[in-house]
């Protein structure tokens, strides 16, 4: 078997036991990378030098048993979106296309602490914000499954990675469903914890009070192991949760454990305007679940008609302010010959910024404007209030809330980039767990006609990541799924 | 305050908005030190730079200090305040919005106590206090383009709002001194005008009564002042100028006409700056970065076990209870080391006059050669008091314990031994004396008669005879012993 298709951790255990040098496997990552990336373009930069001289770092120290981090030697792929020291940091903008972070992020500083070998950063939709990485402005990334479609976004480099085995783990963010959309639609798993149980410092945001950073990988084992690396309190986020409240727990501790007296919520309705190979693979897990002894009970979610309205206008209004600061005077893009300063900034972000960034920027900037701050955010932020509550009440009632990812598999590049509305639309059923905070993971459940991927997607209450784990671990066991591979990589 | 021109009658209308730097050990939301004339740019980072990734942590510190500030100011504490995000555009600004507080601030609905020209006091409204990050600074210094310096930025800053309640220039620079003796005093600014840690932006109209009705001017506020002087004077202006062209043109104030202008320090005029208060729309909303700040009651008594008495008061107090002339009063109370050195004095049985006149004469002048206050000297405060004592018993003269304290700033020793080093011990001793005037009667025979003849010249006879005894004792006899002596010998 090649070291491609092993998991992080059996990468990372036969490196540790020398059953294999750390050289071979990011020589190896690099083969597949020189092979399928010309076709897949998942990547805005590699580091190709700087891995080898990292995984010869690490033989070096096991060879003299020094000791070494959990993810020791194993190839990983992080999205733009997370500022690195070294390399350009360009969240898929032409505004920031040559800039140079001078500072790791937390979760970059947490990776390299644990040994891991940085491959490359991924592509993205620009600042995150997309369903389809179609909106980066430096690469075009296609879907490993089949070259003619989206990878999903905006974490679609990332997914992409992982899928044609450039590496076994990668990282990304999910504000509204950034990590779990494009695992879904590339047949990976892809988790979202809990907002505020990975720090966000050096993830540059988009909306900040959404935003959260999480791992993809082939197994929900790997997404646990990342999660061990990533997570935890970080006093450069005021919004990262102190340890003493929420304790980090080894998310691979028991994850093979099934969940005794398991009860699987779903709303009534939930899967209207899915696809049907969607509700039928949503209804097999079902059945999965029901033979591995779980109960199916019907929670109401009264309010999710009202997510995505809500997270357009919550995730707008906090972008327009974010990206403020692309403004051509500090760093980034700066128009070539302004009038004056007031063109240094009307022309630099109109000549480097994207079409949909634009739209975000203004409709948020109309959302917090002053007449109308009452009529859209402070509403927006009731809705929100509502669905976090329809969650609590929800989980009441069971451990798990299961429903599709996205109501529909992979689409076509181009498909719907000249349609904002349906794009937004495609984010139905991830964007209530930002809104509420909780985690959600994305986990291989099917193909459909077009032998394209399925996701099913798992919510539990905050801070259950380890339940959560468990029970997506469940669904793995009994099904194969997660073992398919892209026609392109076999 | 009204003051009139034969059938034109009219009011001084102002309220001032006061920015106060902190002085904490480092910035608002980093871990930046402060920087006062600093290389540009090198106190910097990722996060005070407005990076991409970079969060803001609130600075514990200057919460408390404004807090603290706050409860001086007898605002209303706010139990539950956050920070919102103030947006404009502007190259000083890194990240394009200022991490300010919106509708929640720190504090409201407090007052300030100001002393008047009568002298007595004058209670002013403060609408809010809040807590807020600097800006950086642009440098226009050659060329097309300008620089921007970002080692301010993210400085604490106190914003304070008073109402309009004060009706003239000198109320308004008698606020300014106060605010700048209490934020002193609490330790919570170094208050430097110099280094810009207060800036004043005033807002200035008149109620002008006319036969013909009631008007009022349209309101300026003038921007970004950094000295008492220039707010005072500024002040002064607008109410001349805003007099003159209501006179003239006859224009009140309707809503949207407040202008704003700026002050020219050269030619002492203020200059229009933006002629209609544009339609700001900073487009406030709550910082989702930075969570929600809840002021329990035990970290607010904590902080509010560092208020002291504040100079107002404590110079008040001086004159009633220590019978202190009130310029006295106010130059112990001007700065905190002087008034608890004062204090602590007393609290050493020193008589207060005494002190005082030491600490006033000798004290804060030696503090000030030295560049510092009172505290820079090293002294003793029980010392200080021993040495009022001895003057109060006689044994030094009010002049020679002049120069035995600047013997004790400048070595440490106790005024006794400085009194015997120095020679500076006064003769009590009557019998001793009593020769030594015997001796000068002997020898001043015109004087003595002219003393017993009870002539004109009979005082300054009578002094004479004094000094020729104090010169005979080389300075070290006691007047008043001396004095007593010589009234007796001569009736």
């Amino acid at each position: 078997m090649a070291t491609r298709d092993l998991t992080a951790i059996e990468l990372r255990d036969a490196i540790a036991e020398r059953r294999i040098r750390s050289v071979e496997v990011v020589e190896e990552a690099f083969a597949q990378i020189d092979r399928l990336e010309p076709t897949v373009g998942a990547f805005i930069s590699l580091f190709r030098d700087e891995a080898l001289a990292k995984a010869q770092e690490v033989d070096r120290r096991i060879a003299a048993g020094e000791p070494v981090g959990a993810l020791a030697g194993v190839p990983v792929a992080v999205k733009d979106v997370l500022c690195t020291s070294f390399g350009t940091t360009t969240c898929g903008s032409r505004i920031l296309e040559h800039f140079h972070a001078p500072y790791d992020a937390t979760a970059i500083r947490k990776l390299l602490d644990a040994d891991a070998v940085i491959v490359g950063k991924t592509n993205m939709d620009e600042f995150a914000m997309g369903s389809s990485t179609e909106n980066s402005a430096l690469r075009k990334t296609v879907n490993p499954w089949a070259p003619d479609r989206v990878p999903g976004g905006s974490s679609g480099g990332s997914a992409a990675a992982v899928a044609a085995r450039f590496c076994p783990v990668a990282l990304g963010s999910d504000t509204g469903g950034s990590i779990r959309q494009p695992a879904s639609f590339c047949g990976v798993v892809g988790l979202k914890p809990t907002y505020g149980r990975v720090s966000r410092y050096g993830l540059v945001a988009y909306g900040s009070s959404l935003d959260q950073i999480g791992p993809f990988g082939r197994t929900v084992a790997d997404a646990a192991l990342m999660l061990n690396v990533i997570a935890g309190h970080d006093p450069a986020d005021s919004t990262s949760v102190d340890e003493t409240v929420q304790p980090v727990p080894d998310y691979l501790d028991g994850i093979n454990e099934p969940v005794k007296g398991l009860r699987i919520g779903v709303a009534p309705g939930f899967n209207a305007g899915a696809e049907s190979s969607v509700c039928a693979a949503i209804d097999a897990a079902l059945d999965v679940y029901r033979q591995a002894g779980a109960q199916i009970v019907e929670v109401e979610m009264p309010h999710l008609d009202y997510a995505i309205a809500a997270y357009y206008v919550i995730a707008t209004a906090e972008a327009s302010s974010n990206l403020a600061r692309y403004d051509g005077v500090h760093y980034g893009y700066r128009t070539p010959d302004p009038a004056d300063y007031v063109e240094v900034y009307s022309k630099s972000r109109e000549e480097a910024l994207g079409q949909e960034v634009k739209r975000r920027i203004m409709l948020g900037t109309y959302a917090l404007s002053s007449g109308y701050y009452d009529a859209y955010y402070l509403k927006a932020l009731k809705v929100r209030n509502l669905i976090r509550g329809d969650f609590v009440k929800a989980f009441e009632k069971c451990d798990a809330i299961v429903m599709p990812v996205a109501p529909t598999t992979a689409f076509r590049i181009g498909e719907k980039v000249d349609d904002p509305l349906k794009m937004y639309l495609g984010d139905i059923y991830t964007i209530s767990a930002n809104l509420a905070g909780i985690p959600g993971i994305s986990v291989p459940c099917g193909l459909d006609e077009n032998k394209l991927p399925i996701g099913l997607q798992v919510l539990t209450p905050a801070f259950s990541e380890a339940r959560l784990l468990r029970i997506a671990r469940m669904y793995e066991a009994a099904t194969d799924w997660h073992t398919k591979k892209p026609a392109m990589v076999q | 305050m009204n003051r009139t021109m034969s059938d034109i009658s009219y009011e001084v209308i102002v309220g001032l908005e006061i920015h106060v730097q902190l002085c904490t050990k480092t910035k608002m939301f980093c871990g930046c030190a402060l920087s006062f004339g600093q290389e540009a740019n090198t106190r910097v980072c990722p996060v005070c730079l407005g990076l991409p990734g970079a969060l803001p942590v609130m600075n514990r510190q200057a919460v408390e200090f404004a807090l603290l500030a706050a409860m001086a100011l007898h605002c209303e504490i706010a139990p539950f305040t956050k920070w919102d995000r103030k947006s404009y555009y502007y190259p000083d600004l890194p990240k394009n919005y200022q991490i300010s507080q919106y509708d929640l601030p720190l504090g409201r609905h407090g007052y300030i106590e100001i002393p008047t020209e009568d002298g007595r006091t004058k209670r002013v409204r403060i609408l809010r206090v809040h807590l807020e990050e600097d800006a950086g600074k642009n440098l226009h210094t050659a060329g097309n383009f300008s620089q921007v310096d970002l080692n301010r930025a993210g400085t604490p800053l106190l914003e304070i709002v008073t109402e309009p309640d004060m009706g003239s220039p000198a109320q308004v620079r008698a606020l300014a001194v106060e605010l700048q003796r209490i934020v002193r005093y609490l330790g919570v600014s170094e208050g430097d005008m110099q280094k810009g840690h207060m800036r004043f932006e005033p807002n200035i109209n008149l109620a002008i009564t006319r036969p013909d009705g009631q008007f009022r001017t349209p309101i300026v506020e003038v921007k970004n002042l950094n000295s008492f002087r220039a707010l005072e004077r500024s002040i002064a202006y607008e109410v001349q100028r805003q007099l003159d062209a209501f006179l003239e043109t006859g224009v009140t104030l309707q809503m949207g006409n407040k202008s704003t202008r700026g002050w020219n320090d050269v030619d002492e005029v203020t200059v229009l700056q933006r002629e209609k208060e544009e339609a700001h729309d900073y487009r406030y909303f709550p910082d989702p970065d930075l969570v929600p700040v809840t002021t329990t009651g035990q970290w607010l008594d904590e902080i509010r076990s560092r208020l002291c008495e504040l100079p107002l008061a404590r110079q008040t107090r001086y004159v009633a209870e220590y019978g202190l002339s009130d310029y006295d009063a106010g130059v112990l109370t001007a700065e905190r080391p002087t008034a608890d050195f004062f204090e602590r004095a007393l609290a050493a049985g020193g008589e207060p006059k005494r002190v005082c006149n030491l600490l006033t004469q000798v004290g804060l002048k030696l503090a000030r050669e030295r560049g510092g206050d009172l505290s820079c000297l090293g002294l003793d405060p029980v010392a200080v008091a021993d040495l009022a004592k001895m003057v109060d018993a006689g044994t030094v003269s009010a002049t020679a314990a002049n120069t035995i304290l600047e013997a004790m700033a400048a070595t440490g020793k106790a005024p006794a031994s400085l009194a015997e080093e120095l020679n500076l011990i006064q003769t009590s001793d009557a019998g001793e004396l009593e020769g030594i005037v015997d001796q000068v009667l002997a020898e001043n025979a015109q004087a003595v008669q002219d003393v017993v003849a009870g002539s004109k010249k009979s005082k300054k006879a009578r002094a004479f005879l004094l000094g020729q005894v104090i010169q005979k004792t080389k300075g070290q006899a006691n007047p008043k012993v001396v004095s007593e002596i010589l009234e007796r010998k001569l009736h």
